[in-house]
């Protein structure tokens, strides 16, 4: 955390946190506080590698593999992506239990990513760690768990049953891994999901092997995971109405639950101003306005349309990430924003803890109302998607043929496009493939950090967590503990 | 450092068919590693790379990542793992610099962009004496520590080789710790973890040995490194030599899609010109590789991607 010297003559104060640790990838936070509260935000991203050139002319079938480097958290969901644009350029109809090994696969690093998310990346702005490195330095008011519960003990005993769970949940994620590469070959980047289907018919042994590792995932969710998130929740409060941002959200639907993807386990949707519509792709552009990238010509592109020209000396540019709208609106995208697009059921444990610790008669998501809009609003979200996520698993166990073929073996054409829709667990995410004499004559990416941690676009408006951050409460501007948590939440 | 022997024993050998332990490991090394007390300081920092590599060492099973971030290492910077943020997480990196030059290991998970004065990958901001905000590139980090590390190691193959950053059609100018050193003379002991991403074993591996030569050179030299720069003990095996599979390729019978029974060969396997030892040590606590799923990209090579490209066509 850096800040200038003096207050502006109109008392506001700028900070900057860079780098934002405990995101994947590399991102700078910029707020402007006034009387104590964020006035303004700018996100900065700060890499650029160019897959999108790298791509360009190889054969389509290395997309799969070269777009899993992206993101090594969820190398999973840039697969997806790929595959469905291959299986969709190739004119290939993937096997039923193809698509189910595709789930399981996708399906078990969801779990991981979203327990990862939770205690590896987000717990530490609430729980004390031990007193050595990593975990020190700290931020000196850092309001942690130990600091807001009054009572020593209570508060000891409370932060000691965090860090234990933060300690097993490396244990539990490692064993979601093992989940992975039990259909994908290994983890981080699978080898078993490519255009046509699913390289590794699931055996009777195998399904065992991952059954039995999901049963101890999914009881570490039900018994410790929502019960920590919830508990959390209950001692802060005031972070279930600091975060709102613009209540625009987006999802493309992710795990196909039928051949023809008519039917997910989450719903595509999209909820602007307050009303429910129907998703279409063709209502996407990508602009670069404050970005470091240069069009041919001035506006938004549509994907298929879509040019990546860096331009690190761009006057008025301060960010590597385009800005995606929909509609010309910024959506927030992300667990959030899947759950109150199929509001859901709650999980029983979930619907408990919400009576007993809050007060609140909650039975579907919507029912947590503008609560869900908040800091502690998108982890209850994760968390419990995560839940819906270990149904959704238990299920496909049920639907999977041991021995059945998983794979069609499609041939590349000399010409042809596709889309993959999917959703990353850290929201929507698309991959386009254009070919042409058998290579790839254009491969556009926009992925969920891009959706939501976007700088302002030609018509200056905010992305989304830029508008999250309005108005949360920095009262020390030495430790601003607030905007790490609200960038967190996010999971970007 | 405290690892059990059956845990040491565990990390250099590989699972059933079992490599064991190289020479260089005399029985000294655990006693060494049981009683020294010190854990070996790291400051592990990302360029372009994907946090992969991270991941990658959370999967570690012997010893576990909690022992290794409890018992084994300091690590005292991870972008992805440390509480601190912002200025003050940078002001702690190089306190540690200072502190521990000359003995801490500079571990770089990325390549490293040289085109636009560096500007493709900020890591962080510092503020000078007069209130100035000055942008901390990913090059600019490494000619500050590299020099003052103990050794420098490429985890992954983006820093040791440059990987998918520096492929063909990359317009960031992207470089491997070694052609990075060598434009930058620096000179500093370069060891390689390679691999997309590399397999937890030899991440803690390397380590392991490194420190521990640093304990006790006289009883442990420094692992035998091949001309790429990669510990032997982890890289010395073709992966065709020793594949399951090495029979149905002697005797012809090859896979003509992914999920029939058969040598990979001709589906584009890439074991044939790739060193590693997956095929004995298998991923993942030994639950599958990549060979027996689908196949060898040859991801620890230098060559990679490009060279191993295009990966479903037979070389």
């Amino acid at each position: 955390m850096s800040q200038a010297a003096n207050p502006a003559a109109d008392g506001k104060i700028k900070i900057a946190i860079d780098p934002m640790t405990r995101v994947e990838g590399h991102l700078k936070i910029e707020v402007e506080v006034k009387d104590g509260k964020v006035v303004d935000a700018k996100c900065f991203g700060g890499m650029f590698r160019g897959f999108e050139q790298i791509l360009k002319g190889r054969d389509p079938r290395d997309s799969s593999q070269i777009v899993q480097r992206i993101c090594g958290v969820c190398p999973t969901a840039h697969c997806t992506a790929s595959v469905m644009a291959q299986d969709e350029a190739f004119g290939v109809k993937v096997p039923a239990n193809g698509r189910i090994t595709r789930n399981l696969i996708f399906g078990s690093n969801y779990l991981q990513s979203h327990i990862l998310h939770f205690y590896h990346l987000a717990a530490l702005d609430y729980v004390k760690g031990p007193d050595v490195s990593p975990f020190v330095p700290r931020y000196a008011n850092a309001d942690l768990l130990t600091d807001r519960i009054t009572d020593p003990a209570k508060a000891e005993a409370t932060n000691t049953y965090g860090l234990n769970q933060y300690l097993k949940a490396l244990e539990i994620r490692r064993i979601c891994h093992e989940m992975v590469a039990m259909f994908g070959g290994r983890m981080p980047h699978v080898q078993g999901m490519v255009g046509g289907g699913a390289t590794e018919i699931p055996t009777v042994e195998k399904l065992a092997e991952y059954a039995a590792r999901f049963k101890e995932v999914q009881k570490f969710v039900v018994e410790e995971y929502l019960p920590l998130v919830y508990t959390l929740g209950s001692v802060y409060t005031d972070l279930f109405a600091t975060g709102v941002g613009y209540k625009n959200v987006i999802a493309f639907g992710v795990f196909p639950q039928d051949d023809e993807h008519k039917t997910f386990m989450m719903k595509p949707g999209v909820y602007i101003d307050g009303k429910d519509e129907e998703f279409d792709p063709k209502l996407i552009k990508e602009y670069v306005g404050h970005s470091f990238f240069d069009y041919s010509a001035p506006g938004g592109l549509h994907y298929s349309a879509g040019e990546t020209v860096p331009n690190p000396d761009k006057k008025g540019a301060y960010s590597f990430v385009k800005a995606p709208r929909y509609k010309d609106k910024p959506c927030e995208v992300g667990p959030l924003a899947r759950m109150w697009v199929e509001n859901p059921e709650l999980s029983p444990i979930g619907q408990k803890l919400l009576k007993d610790l809050y007060g609140i008669e909650a039975k579907k998501f919507r029912d947590l109302g503008d609560k869900a809009f908040s800091i502690m609003g998108r982890h209850v979200a994760r968390a419990e998607e995560t839940w819906m996520v270990a149904v959704a698993v238990e299920k496909w166990l049920k639907d999977i043929k041991p021995g059945e073929e998983t794979y069609a073996k499609p041939e590349i054409p000399d010409a042809g496009e596709g889309t993959g829709f999917t959703e990353a667990p850290r929201g929507s995410l698309l991959h386009y493939l254009k070919i042409k004499d058998k290579k790839i004559d254009n491969y556009q990416i926009v992925s969920a950090t891009l959706w939501n941690c976007n700088p302002r676009d030609d018509m200056g408006q905010r992305g989304p967590v830029e508008e999250a951050l309005i108005g949360v409460p920095v009262p020390d501007i030495k430790n601003p503990v607030n905007v790490g948590r609200l960038v967190r939440a996010f999971d970007p | 450092m405290s690892l059990s022997r059956r845990e040491f024993v565990k990390l250099c050998s590989a699972g059933v068919a079992g490599l064991g332990i190289s020479q260089i490991y005399h029985p000294g090394i655990l006693h060494a590693m049981t009683e020294g007390a010190k854990k070996a300081p790291v400051i592990w920092v990302q360029g372009q790379g994907c946090t992969g590599c991270s991941v990658s060492l959370l999967n570690a099973v012997h010893p576990r990542i909690k022992e290794i971030l409890l018992d084994v290492i300091s690590l005292e910077f991870h972008p992805t793992v440390m509480a601190s943020e912002g200025e003050m997480a940078l002001e702690h990196m190089y306190a540690i610099a200072e502190k521990f030059k000359g003995n801490f290991f500079l571990l770089v998970e990325g390549a490293i962009p040289t085109a636009k004065e560096g500007r493709y990958c900020i890591v962080g901001e510092t503020l000078d004496a007069k209130g100035h905000h000055h942008e901390v590139t990913m090059a600019e980090l490494i000619r500050d520590l590299a020099p003052k590390s103990l050794a420098t190691v490429g985890i992954g193959t983006c820093s040791a080789y440059g990987g998918i950053p520096a492929a063909a059609g990359n317009v960031t100018e992207a470089k491997s710790l070694k052609d990075f050193f060598a434009a930058e003379k620096i000179d500093k002991l370069l060891v390689n973890v390679p691999g997309c991403p590399p397999h937890p074993d030899w991440m803690v591996g390397t380590l392991v040995a490194a420190w521990s030569h640093v304990l006790n050179p006289k009883e442990h030299p420094l692992p035998e490194l091949d001309d790429n720069g990669r510990p032997m003990l982890f890289f010395g095996d073709n992966i065709h030599e020793t594949c399951p599979y090495l029979d149905k390729y002697d005797a012809s019978d090859f896979a003509p899609t992914f999920t029939k029974p058969g040598c990979k060969a001709e589906l584009g396997c890439k074991g044939p010109s790739t060193y590693a030892d997956c095929a004995k040590r298998r991923w993942n606590n030994g639950i599958n590789w990549c060979v027996e799923n689908a196949v060898c990209i040859g991801c620890v090579e230098p060559d990679f991607p490009d060279g191993k490209s295009p990966f479903y066509v037979a070389e």
